[in-house]
């Protein structure tokens, strides 16, 4: 790793840099407001390292919630990262001992970057995704850790700043609705939750919710997936 | 703070640990060089816009009728949220940009 590889790697993050100190300085404050300090922000910035994840982190240390809530509502908050694995199983291949820090550092906008920048010649291509993910994650804690101490000295009220965790949802919907090819996922989502909410009521809604999902997305498979027909026709040889 | 800091400790270690298992699930089931199967690489594509979908659902289960104040800042500030992205289209400008109308709503216009 070099001043080369740096070079190479910081231009790539610097949408990242702003969106994180942004997002971390929401979540400092959020935190701050209700009564955990800076040293907080930056253990769960080091530790957690998820930017819905830890707004919902707040919610659920605010609420007391216990840890078995806190276990599901992170694991449903965080399962669209079981897909972002998937396509990084190439890339991290044969990264040593880093591919664990690689794993764990993979978040949505780390995963954005992995999966569209390259590094440019003579560059190590190992050395240029683990900078990239380790400069996003020291943005992050930055950030988390600003906005606790502003938060602190400034002392304003705070109340609503966690509709930051609504905006943030709605912004990945609009840019995963805009690369949809069918919307029928989204809309699907969308309706099954309305009715579990309406039928468990809001403590209970999430289980219900994703079973019907996974069970419809399974039934619809003949109709959402392009690859469908073609592995039928290999399945009779 | 409502919970001890051994309690917050032991909650923070849930979400760390949880959070690790997501990220890491795909390559302890399928980094062997064998391909996923098919219906996992579906699911994969399928889900989380969905997943997404109930997430916004799930931010927005404390609307309430018929009071203006239990719904217009939400409606407001979401849609300040996806035009704004729509315009943009810069996370910051977004996110930021909804979550101060959407206080200053809570605050000041609907208190």
């Amino acid at each position: 790793m070099n001043q080369k590889t740096l070079a190479a790697a910081f231009p790539v993050t610097v949408p990242v840099l702003m969106g994180y100190l942004a997002i971390g300085m929401a979540f400092g404050l959020m935190l701050q407001s209700i009564g955990y300090g800076v040293g907080w922000a930056a253990l769960m910035s080091l530790l957690i390292y998820a930017g819905s994840g830890q707004y919902l982190g707040v919610s659920l240390l605010a609420a007391g919630a216990s840890l078995t809530q806190v276990a599901f509502l992170t694991l449903m908050v965080n399962f669209r990262h079981l897909v972002y694995g998937l396509s990084m199983l190439e890339k991290f291949r044969g990264m040593g001992p880093r591919k664990l820090y690689m794993i764990f550092s993979l978040t949505d906008e780390t995963y954005a970057l992995l999966s569209s920048a390259k590094a440019p010649e003579g560059v190590d291509e190992h050395d240029f995704f683990f900078l990239v993910a380790l400069l996003d994650q020291s943005y992050w804690v930055l950030g988390s850790a600003i906005g606790s101490l502003l938060g602190s000295a400034l002392g304003f009220d705070t109340t609503g700043v966690d509709f930051a965790m609504t905006a943030l949802f709605l912004v990945i919907a609009v840019g995963q609705w805009k690369s949809a090819g069918s919307h029928l996922p989204a809309l699907l989502g969308g309706a099954a939750t309305l009715a579990s909410l309406l039928a468990a009521g809001a403590e209970d809604m999430l289980l219900p919710a994703l079973a019907v999902i996974v069970i419809a997305l399974t039934l619809l498979r003949p109709r959402l997936d392009p690859d469908w027909n073609r592995e039928e026709e290999k399945s009779c040889p | 703070m409502p919970l001890t800091p051994a309690q917050t400790l032991a909650a923070i270690a849930v979400m760390a640990g949880v959070t690790f298992l997501t990220r890491a699930l795909p390559f302890l089931l399928f980094d062997r060089g064998d391909h996923p199967p098919k219906l996992v690489l579906y699911l994969g594509r399928v889900l989380p816009p969905a997943i997404i979908a109930m997430l916004i659902v799930y931010c927005l289960k404390g609307v309430t009728f018929p009071a203006l104040g239990g719904w217009a800042p939400p409606l407001i500030a979401g849609l300040a949220a996806v035009l704004l992205h729509l315009w943009k289209g810069n996370d910051l400008i977004s996110i930021f940009g909804a979550t101060v109308l959407y206080m200053v709503l809570v605050q000041g216009v609907f208190a």
